[in-house]
């Protein structure tokens, strides 16, 4: 069991974390028909845009309240409002999702009771739309809860709290922000392979999955429909990926009575036997063919790759949901976490991590702890630090600007975890150096490459 | 905040310059900071303005004061380049949580870590910038630099922009007010000549400065200040014995240039690096400001010969893409100085211009694009992506030119597109950058990919496929 060491330092040197607001966005970035609307600065929706745009090489639907000087004196109702309106009349969308940023938030402002208001009194106006708040600010946790934070409000704010009939065959899948396009796509095929019928909150398919629409779109298409989490009372059973899933994942159950299972980490054999027998259970069904090979695949891909992974020392860093995923697997095909850094330290995930301690903290941290592992893992802005230390970097998580496809890349169940396999072991190999034929100093060894 | 204030209206009384000081004082400030309209505002805020601005002085140590997104969601996103120290890459912010917050430990936070990053860097100078939480809470980041400024022995400027105050240009101009109060002056240089200007407003991007800086070594000018681009700490502190300046991005440091000609004497003209004749014109322009200060008048000669040199090689390599590139249709979505430079010169090389952008645009940069272009219905104000998607397809557009935050209208129409914005992987500055400029035009509107792209799917019934047919003809 890990133990979790906070942060001493005074200055954070080269983050590791994004935003709150940002998870949250991302995640309301999941919904059919939908615009995040950052409340705050117009800066903060500014950079939060430009990392979504550069990981994703999407056009991206994000808004700003634009908080003036004024506003931020005596509040930011009027401007809420009239980004709210304004919004609705030029774009039509079917959800509107705030997340709050740290202006508003230490401010201490209601914001909840001031969207409460303007739907009463624009309930006219507003008709067709909903209108959901996330609390985020940016003084406080990272994607992971802002993503956790956003889907928890959405189900306390859409589904409906009555009794409904339960659809044997529907079930909800509330994935964390760790996975994937491909992940996703993959999840629905292999329940629909069941065949089980799910919706998935958020899905993050469609819009940011690179297709084209044939006009242009100032709002999200394609990802869940807000009738979907209307009426997610009408499923069996809830499966929630990750820990900081189990949020909203209670919510649900305490809305709806719709019970849930929590599944950590989707990634390596185990997990997914585990995942696949509930799957089975669920729908009364044996695992189809394709389900079958992929598992023997993976098998075949650990015994290939299991020999490029054994005794590597690893140093990671990452939010902790995806932290304990990789380093779970990686541990598992024989690696060692040297180093395990991550953004926040409340999650009940890092105890789980294996490595000695999780240390809270920023990619310097990472740094000086690297400095003797094979390999680093951790999102595109570990390419400096990578490159001083002469270590290898294998790019997880976000944002990833530097690389193409990070959504189109599958990390779980029996196909994704092989890809892990295949994507580590191939840095590995392009890495591997043979013994020199003199004996040279550790700092030029490192600098050869 | 008082003097927050001051500095604010201060930056928006713009006299003396010659391109802004026509403008009724009210313009100005419309000019400069258009009200930012909720549900609609796009762009950077007063931080964002203040931190690119001066971001890419080199040897700098740049602490953002503040909860994580301002800098957590912001930094290693721009390509400006560095011929020797990397410090400015490393990102430094106090990252506040609800704690420091709540206990108000935020300024005693933000001494400790001037200390920490002293200690562990060795930086030239550290720039503290505030944003608006430190600013809503009554940090006052002057009184914290001043004292670690003592205790450390060590330059500490404090940055005061925070994002509400306005928009990204206020920023800018925010940034170069605290270079002035701080920086500029503080160090006299050792050995100050006659030939030694100041470039105010060029960063540097993809290097591209590094084009032009050979031109002006040629002529024996020697820049003893970019700012910010590829600077270092001392050269800005002792950029106030300069013979001359040149702004290239005018709306960021045109009131620095007025006001270091108001105090210490150094004239300065508006000029850009981008296209032939303009940066013939703004080598022109350097050797007359210097020789009206003193230096040897042959330099006026010297230049003509450069230039004559200069322009017959580039022409002569722009003709292999002439033939290509003639009467192409270019739509333009980019700001400031390149609305009307840039124009002047893909006109140059005979493309046709169908509409370019004037936002954030000085009315003198206006009134530029109008004489170029002769034309006062291709300028446009700031568009919605839905517009400016109908403005590409209406006007036939064969390539858009604009920034990595509009890049997928094009693409999404299956239009070509490329970066002349701070992203960009190309330096376009100079002689030699028109090249560049006119081989990538020439590489994105010739790609074999886009007759594939728009072919329609195997599925897509013959009927579909002939009306769009038409409407696109």
């Amino acid at each position: 069991m890990a133990r979790v060491v906070s942060q001493t330092k005074s200055a954070a040197v080269n983050p590791l974390k994004s935003s709150q607001p940002l998870g949250a966005a991302f995640a309301f970035l999941g919904i059919d028909g939908a615009i995040p609307l950052l409340h705050g600065s117009q800066g903060c929706t500014s950079f939060a845009l430009a990392l979504l745009v550069r990981h994703f090489n999407e056009a991206i639907p994000l808004q700003t309240t634009a908080m003036n000087e004024a506003a931020i004196i005596v509040g930011g109702a009027d401007r809420l409002e009239e980004a709210i309106l304004s919004l609705k009349a030029r774009t039509r969308p079917r959800l509107i999702g705030i997340c709050t940023t740290a202006s508003v938030e230490a401010r201490d402002e209601d914001v909840a009771g001031d969207v409460e208001n303007i739907k009463r009194r624009r309930a006219m106006e507003l008709m067709g739309t909903e209108v959901v708040v996330a609390n985020t600010p940016d003084f406080d946790g990272a994607i992971e809860e802002g993503w956790s934070k956003a889907v928890t409000a959405m189900i306390e704010a859409i589904a409906r709290p009555d009794k409904q009939y339960r659809n044997p065959r529907k079930i909800a899948i509330l994935p964390g922000w760790n996975l994937t396009v491909a992940d996703i796509e993959h999840l629905r095929e292999t329940a629909v392979s069941f065949g089980l019928d799910p919706v998935i909150l958020p899905d993050v398919s469609g819009s940011l999955d690179g297709s084209i629409p044939e006009e242009w779109m100032p709002i999200t298409y394609g990802g869940t429909k807000l009738k979907e989490i209307r009426d997610l009372g009408a499923t069996m059973q809830c499966i929630a990926i990750g820990e900081h899933m189990r949020r909203p994942a209670e919510a649900l159950q305490r809305l709806t009575g719709v019970p849930y299972v929590l599944f950590r980490s989707l990634t390596g054999l185990e997990n997914v036997d585990r995942f696949i027998r509930v799957l089975a259970a669920m729908s009364r069904k044996q695992s189809p063919l394709n389900v079958r090979r992929n598992r023997m695949q993976l098998q075949d891909a650990m015994l290939d790759g299991h020999s490029h992974m054994a005794g590597k020392k690893i140093a990671i860093a990452s939010e902790p949901d995806q932290l304990f995923q990789l380093s779970d697997f990686f541990t598992a095909m024989g690696a060692e976490i040297a180093a395990a850094v991550t953004t926040t330290g409340t999650s009940k995930a890092l105890e789980m991590v294996p490595a000695k301690t999780v240390k809270v903290g920023d990619l310097s941290d990472l740094e000086s702890l690297a400095a003797t592992a094979d390999l680093i893992v951790t999102h595109s802005h570990g390419r400096e630090a990578a490159r001083r230390l002469g270590v290898p970097l294998m790019r997880v998580g976000f944002p990833m600007f530097d690389r193409f496809g990070s959504q189109h890349k599958l990390t779980i169940l029996y196909r994704g975890s092989r890809e892990v396999i295949f994507d580590f072991a191939n840095i590995i190999q392009a890495n591997h150096h043979p013994p020199n034929p003199w004996p040279l100093d550790s700092t030029d060894r490192r600098g050869s490459q | 905040m008082a003097s927050l204030n001051a500095k604010i209206t201060d930056a928006f009384h713009e006299l003396a310059s010659e391109r802004s000081g026509s403008k009724d004082p009210r313009v100005r400030r419309r000019d400069c900071a258009k009200p930012m309209a909720p549900g609609t505002a796009v762009g950077g805020c007063a931080f964002d303005g203040a931190k690119v601005a001066l971001q890419p002085i080199t040897d700098v140590a740049h602490l953002i004061h503040g909860p994580l997104a301002c800098e957590g969601n912001s930094w290693d996103n721009r390509g400006a380049a560095s011929s020797g120290p990397t410090l400015w890459r490393t990102s430094f912010t106090t990252d506040l949580t609800e704690i420091d917050i709540v206990m108000g430990h935020s300024e005693q936070k933000l001494f400790k870590a001037i200390r920490e990053i002293k200690e562990g860097y060795a930086p030239a100078a550290i720039f503290v910038y505030s944003t608006c939480v430190t600013a809503m809470i009554g940090d006052d980041i002057e009184v914290v630099c001043k004292r670690a400024a003592d205790e450390f022995a060590l330059p500490v400027v404090p940055v005061n922009a925070p994002g509400f105050v306005g928009s990204k240009n206020l920023g800018n101009k925010l940034a170069g007010e605290a270079l002035l109060k701080h920086v500029i002056g503080t160090l006299e240089p050792d050995e100050p000549g006659l030939c030694d200007i100041n470039i105010l407003g060029e960063f540097n991007l993809s290097g591209e400065f590094w084009q032009v800086k050979p031109l002006l070594d040629k002529l024996g000018i020697r820049v003893r200040a970019c700012i910010p681009g590829d600077a270092r700490y001392l050269q800005i502190a002792s950029a106030h014995r300069s013979r001359a300046a040149m702004t290239v991005c005018s709306t960021a440091f045109v009131t620095l240039a007025r006001k270091m000609q108001e105090r210490w004497d150094i004239p300065f003209f508006e000029g850009s690096f981008y296209g032939i004749s303009g940066t013939s014109e703004a080598l022109r322009r350097i050797a007359d400001l210097l020789v009206r200060k003193g230096a040897d008048p042959s330099l006026l000669h010297r230049t003509e010969i450069l230039v004559a040199e200069e322009e017959a090689k580039v022409w002569k390599r722009l003709e292999a893409y002439r033939p290509r590139l003639e009467g192409k249709r270019v739509l333009l979505n980019t700001g400031g100085v390149k609305s009307w430079s840039v124009v002047h010169a893909l006109m140059e090389i005979g493309m046709e211009i169908v509409g370019t952008s004037v936002k954030k645009s000085t009315l003198e940069d206006r009134e530029r694009v109008k004489q170029t272009l002769k034309e006062e219905n291709l300028l446009f104000e700031s568009m919605s992506p839905r517009e400016l998607f109908s403005l590409l397809l209406e006007r036939k557009a064969d390539i858009m030119l604009s920034g990595g935050r509009t890049q997928y209208i094009a693409l999404k129409a299956k239009l070509p597109w490329l970066d002349i914005n701070q992203e960009r992987h190309h330096a376009y500055a100079g002689y030699e950058g028109m090249v560049q400029l006119a081989r990538q035009i020439d590489l994105a509107i010739h790609n074999p990919m886009w007759p594939q792209v728009r072919e329609p799917a195997p599925w897509e019934p013959a009927l579909v496929v002939a009306k769009r047919a038409k409407r696109e003809a």
